[in-house]
């Protein structure tokens, strides 16, 4: 398959102003938390102030005696009720050890945060005041906070019912890493940690649930990414037939993965509306989302990169522990594993070798936060090619040309066993050198070097690429993920000629009803005000696989392309029929059908519409309808790419980060939209940047959540963050007919190796050569002061 | 309980509050204005804030009793009218036209605090902007087009001409 040259194009590659904004800038919105149910009753959850402890007893009888309690419950009075413990969707291993989830905990508790006890009340300020009123009884465990420790011989264990720390080891070799390393010129060793991250997407979770009233169905609204994908599981966990549960995932207020998740609080609200018989609401505070929703990142790196005479690489070997926090959420395992297909990037090499273990320790789990896997896996390669760069004494952009993939050579099968189908390294670089007056930059930093000037100059790169789409079934299978990687659309004719799509994404801020009215608009001839998109309900659209991993364009606009040529052909047997001439000879263009040789015998797809509705007169060989359904299963990832530039200025006597010019140039293949692509960008952008600069979960040595609440997990505001300077080249891609690569996460992949390289530069000549994660004044600072008490650079 | 009398986007209001009911839960679970979010719970985000007597305020941070007497703008007031783009309020038309916004759940309190910082300062650099809205988070754009938006509606209050690009 191979995109098409010259599509015939009204609507897709132009910008749109979103059809999404009116409800949501006038203030007419739908989030979980604003949807009211007749006698809808609170839920407030008790919660362990300990990250690891024997729970000898729960008392619920005070609070129950509270104004306004219904009910409350202990993990123990619940305990019937679970048809399964909270699910993990990716074994990656067949020995892989996953301990128990259940969403109330009976008798351990595991993390700052794991919850004891739930109460029901009329309003949520009494649900609140209740649970001060539930006495509960800990005594408590040694926590495993570090890694490393936790892997020792004689550690405490994180779960008192397991044998180890370990989840799992998992491995991948490619070529002959032994003989690519003793064979080596030049070697680099490297250790980099990737800090922990809460993704705080500015609408809290919440879940509402109704038992069933008109229908014989739950009703559950969840502020979640995957809709159908919570369907399934909430039926499996909780034991209430698929068919009885319907999942609406209304206005969603941003996820960057962190709903992108089967939670403890959706399956109790579940389990309580069923017990009950009420609708239930709950709503989580920010400060106990920073301990209940699931976390990102929180790996050590272990790299080396052995080097030939001439700098091509040889091999690289990577080894990491990856936090799995206390329990494996829906695909904790899964996401630092992506990285074996990542930690190569762009660059040719004739061995991989990648190691991970997964490890239990007694803080909340991690699971998928935007670019999972991906950003962790670039950040490193990206950090230690310009340490090799360094150590080799060459530009760090020699090297990286030298070892890249040439624009001649796609499609490239890579070390890692995954073929890039299209790209051009070359080109997005040299756009994004010279947006950045790189040269002109690398003399302003000479000038003040020679100068001693305070605030010194750095200017950091990264190049990437990443797999999105997520994802062709057959690789998922060969991976033990639990389900498959297609994607679902419908589109409905109705009789007047409008048009309704059905799409099995979730969107949650990425403009998906914008975009894909715009693919159905030129694929059908019809106006882009005349295209509904519907989405995000199960009852609605009743396949998907939902929104994550950059793959709603690329798989969920790939479907709906599909659908929509499914409608033309039927169409065309229609326009056939009534214009009476041979299928062969009917020619389609912008919504009106012809006649090849007589341009007076025509209809539009309009007309079709309502004869197909009427059915008054049709072929005999097919059904009254032109509604199509498509469900496609990728063929590969597409792999978008690019080229980042960072220049910030680093205050050498306090220690402060200003980042002074960004440039990315990405290279996302054909664009729908290009507005909505700026905006995706951007966001990506400031995310990464975030990381490098600003953001970290911190754990004390009892497991304690030292960044509990937006106080002191510091989110950049406005003024923390520079103006960004964003442009594209574009090489389709080739495993979908629209081109398309992904972009919800190249900005926030890209974004903190660039930021970090760029810091490190600064201060090479005062022989930093690393700097910890986020680069804030002080580790900043304690980096300076460590390379000087280490005699400055060699 | 206590009764308060709290005008909201011009309308008059009157019911009996918990002395420690907070402002935006008055707004939304009491009167069913769900337009003003809630993002956080120690006044850094921003979500919640609207106009009370004319000054952006957080309204996490106040208790509907201290609102008593007063007037509250939400931005579900802000439009003359709402279900038609002619008649947005033009910070509303500029997030739209800038793409301002992604999720849009940011959106409210920063239209709001914008509105205030034009007020003030009805033509900000891009300086002023970012520190103006520098109690208002948002997790999906990144801002830059934020500052866009806010600087094309001030323009088109200061009666400027303006050229919408897209
Ligand atoms: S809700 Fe966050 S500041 Fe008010
Ligand atoms: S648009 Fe989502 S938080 Fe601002």
């Amino acid at each position: 398959m191979t995109a098409l040259d010259n599509p015939p194009t009204k609507n897709v590659g132009v910008t749109r102003l979103r059809k999404e904004d009116a409800h949501l800038v006038t203030g007419r919105t739908n989030y979980t938390d604003s949807i009211q149910v007749t006698g809808l009753l609170h839920l407030a959850f008790v919660r362990s102030p300990m990250a690891h402890a024997k729970v000898a007893r729960v008392d619920v009888s005070a609070a129950l005696e509270q104004p306004g309690v219904v009910a409350a419950f202990t993990g123990a009075d619940l305990a019937d009720n679970w048809a399964a413990g909270l699910p993990c969707a990716w074994p990656v291993t067949e020995d892989m050890a996953s301990p128990t989830h259940l969403p109330i905990a009976t008798d351990e508790v595991r993390y700052v945060g794991d919850a004891v006890a739930v109460v029901v009340a009329r309003t949520k300020y009494q649900a609140a005041d209740a649970i001060e009123f539930v006495e509960v009884d800990y005594e408590p465990l040694p926590a495993v906070v570090d890694m490393e420790a936790a892997l020792a011989e004689g550690s405490p264990l994180a779960d008192t019912t397991s044998a180890s720390n370990k989840s799992f080891t998992w491995q991948k070799i490619d070529g002959e890493i032994d003989d690519a390393f003793a064979g080596a010129a030049h070697v680099t060793t490297r250790r980099f940690l990737q800090q922990r991250l809460i993704p705080t997407a500015i609408e809290p979770r919440s879940v509402v649930c109704a038992p069933p009233r008109e229908h014989n169905e739950y009703t559950l609204w969840s502020a979640t990414q995957v809709p159908h994908i919570l369907r399934l599981m909430l039926a499996l966990t909780c034991g209430v037939p698929e068919h009885e549960l319907r999942v609406i995932a209304p206005d969603v207020g941003g996820g960057f993965g962190s709903k992108l998740n089967v939670y403890a609080e959706e399956a109790v609200a579940l389990v309580l509306a069923r017990k009950l018989g009420k609708p239930v609401k709950w709503t989580e505070t920010r400060s106990e989302g920073n301990q209940a929703t699931i976390h990102g990142r929180d790996q050590i790196q272990d790299l080396s990169i052995a080097f030939n005479e001439d700098h091509t690489i040889r091999g690289l070997k990577v080894e990491l522990h990856a936090d799995m926090g206390a329990y494996l959420q829906l695909v904790t395992p899964g996401v630092p594993i992506l990285g074996a297909f990542m930690f190569n990037a762009i660059y040719k090499m004739d061995a991989l070798s990648f190691t991970c273990h997964g490890v239990f320790t007694n803080k909340t789990p991690t699971d998928a936060y935007r670019g999972a896997g991906r950003p962790e896996a670039t950040y490193a390669i990206e950090r230690l090619m310009d340490e090799a760069a360094h150590e080799l004494g060459v530009e760090p952009f020699e090297l990286r040309e030298k070892n890249w993939i040439k624009h001649e050579e796609f499609p490239y099968m890579t070390i890692a066993g995954i073929e890039y189908d299209s790209g051009n390294y070359e080109a997005a670089t040299a756009k994004a050198k010279e947006l950045f007056d790189y040269d002109g930059l690398r003399a302003e930093q000479q000038r003040r070097r020679d100068a001693g000037d305070s605030v010194q100059l750095g200017l950091g790169i990264s190049t990437f690429t990443e797999m999105c789409g997520l994802a062709p079934s057959r690789v998922l299978g060969s991976l033990s993920y639990g389900a498959g990687g297609w994607e679902h659309a419908s589109v409905r004719m109705l009789p007047s000629g409008k048009v309704e799509v059905v799409t099995g994404t979730s969107p949650h801020g990425q403009g998906h009803v914008t975009s894909w009215s715009q693919i159905a608009a030129d694929a059908l001839g019809v106006a882009y005000e005349d295209v509904e998109v519907r989405h995000g309900d199960t009852s609605v659209a009743h396949k998907g696989m939902d929104t994550y991993g950059s793959r709603s364009l690329v798989v969920g606009g790939y479907a709906v392309q599909v659908a929509c040529d499914k409608v033309i052909a039927k169409a065309r047997k229609v326009a056939a029929h009534l214009l009476e001439a041979s299928e062969d000879d009917i020619e389609f263009d912008s919504g009106t059908f012809s006649v090849k040789g007589s341009p007076d015998a025509r209809t539009t797809i309009q007309d079709i519409s309502l004869a197909v509705f009427a059915a008054h007169d049709y072929p005999e060989d097919m059904e009254p309808s032109l509604d199509s359904d498509a469900t496609v299963d990728p063929e590969n990832f597409s792999y978008p790419h690019g080229t980042h530039l960072c220049a910030v200025e680093v205050d050498t006597e306090t220690g402060h980060v200003e980042i002074l010019r960004y440039v990315a140039v990405d290279d996302i293949g054909k664009v729908i939209n290009p507005q909505i692509v700026e905006g995706q960008v951007h966001g990506g952008l400031a995310q990464g940047i975030a990381q490098a600069l600003y953001e970290e979960a911190i754990y004390d040595e009892d497991g304690q959540l030292k960044t509990g609440s937006l106080l002191d997990y510091y989110v950049p505001g406005a003024p923390d963050l520079p103006h960004f300077i964003t442009d594209r080249t574009e090489t389709p891609a080739t495993s979908n007919p629209l081109g398309v690569k992904g972009v919800g996460e190249a900005g926030t992949i890209a974004s903190t190796p660039a930021v970090i390289n760029a810091v490190v530069d600064a201060l090479r000549p005062m022989g930093v050569n690393d700097i910890r994660m986020p680069a804030s004044p002080q580790n900043v600072w304690n980096a300076m002061q460590a390379a000087k008490a280490n005699g400055g650079d060699a | 309980m206590t009764r308060v009398q709290i005008t909201v986007d011009g309308e008059q209001t009157e019911q009996e509050v918990e002395a420690r009911l907070l402002l935006v839960h008055y707004l939304r679970d009491v009167l069913g204005k769900t337009g003003t979010n809630v993002g956080c719970d120690t006044s850094n985000c921003g979500a919640c804030t609207v106009h009370l007597d004319g000054r952006s305020v957080k309204s996490c941070t106040v208790l509907a009793v201290q609102a008593d007497g007063s007037e509250v703008a939400t931005v579900e007031g802000l439009a003359e009218r709402p279900d038609d783009e002619s008649g947005w309020h033009p910070l509303q038309k500029a997030f739209h036209t800038e793409h301002g916004l992604q999720c849009g759940y940011c959106t409210p309190g920063m239209i709001m605090a914008a509105a205030d910082l034009l007020s003030e300062n009805p033509d900000p650099d891009e300086h002023e902007v970012r520190h103006g809205l520098e109690g208002n988070l948002c997790r999906c754009t990144g801002y830059v087009n934020i500052v866009k938006a806010v600087q094309t509606a001030a323009a088109e209050m200061r009666g400027d001409k303006v050229e919408v690009d897209a």
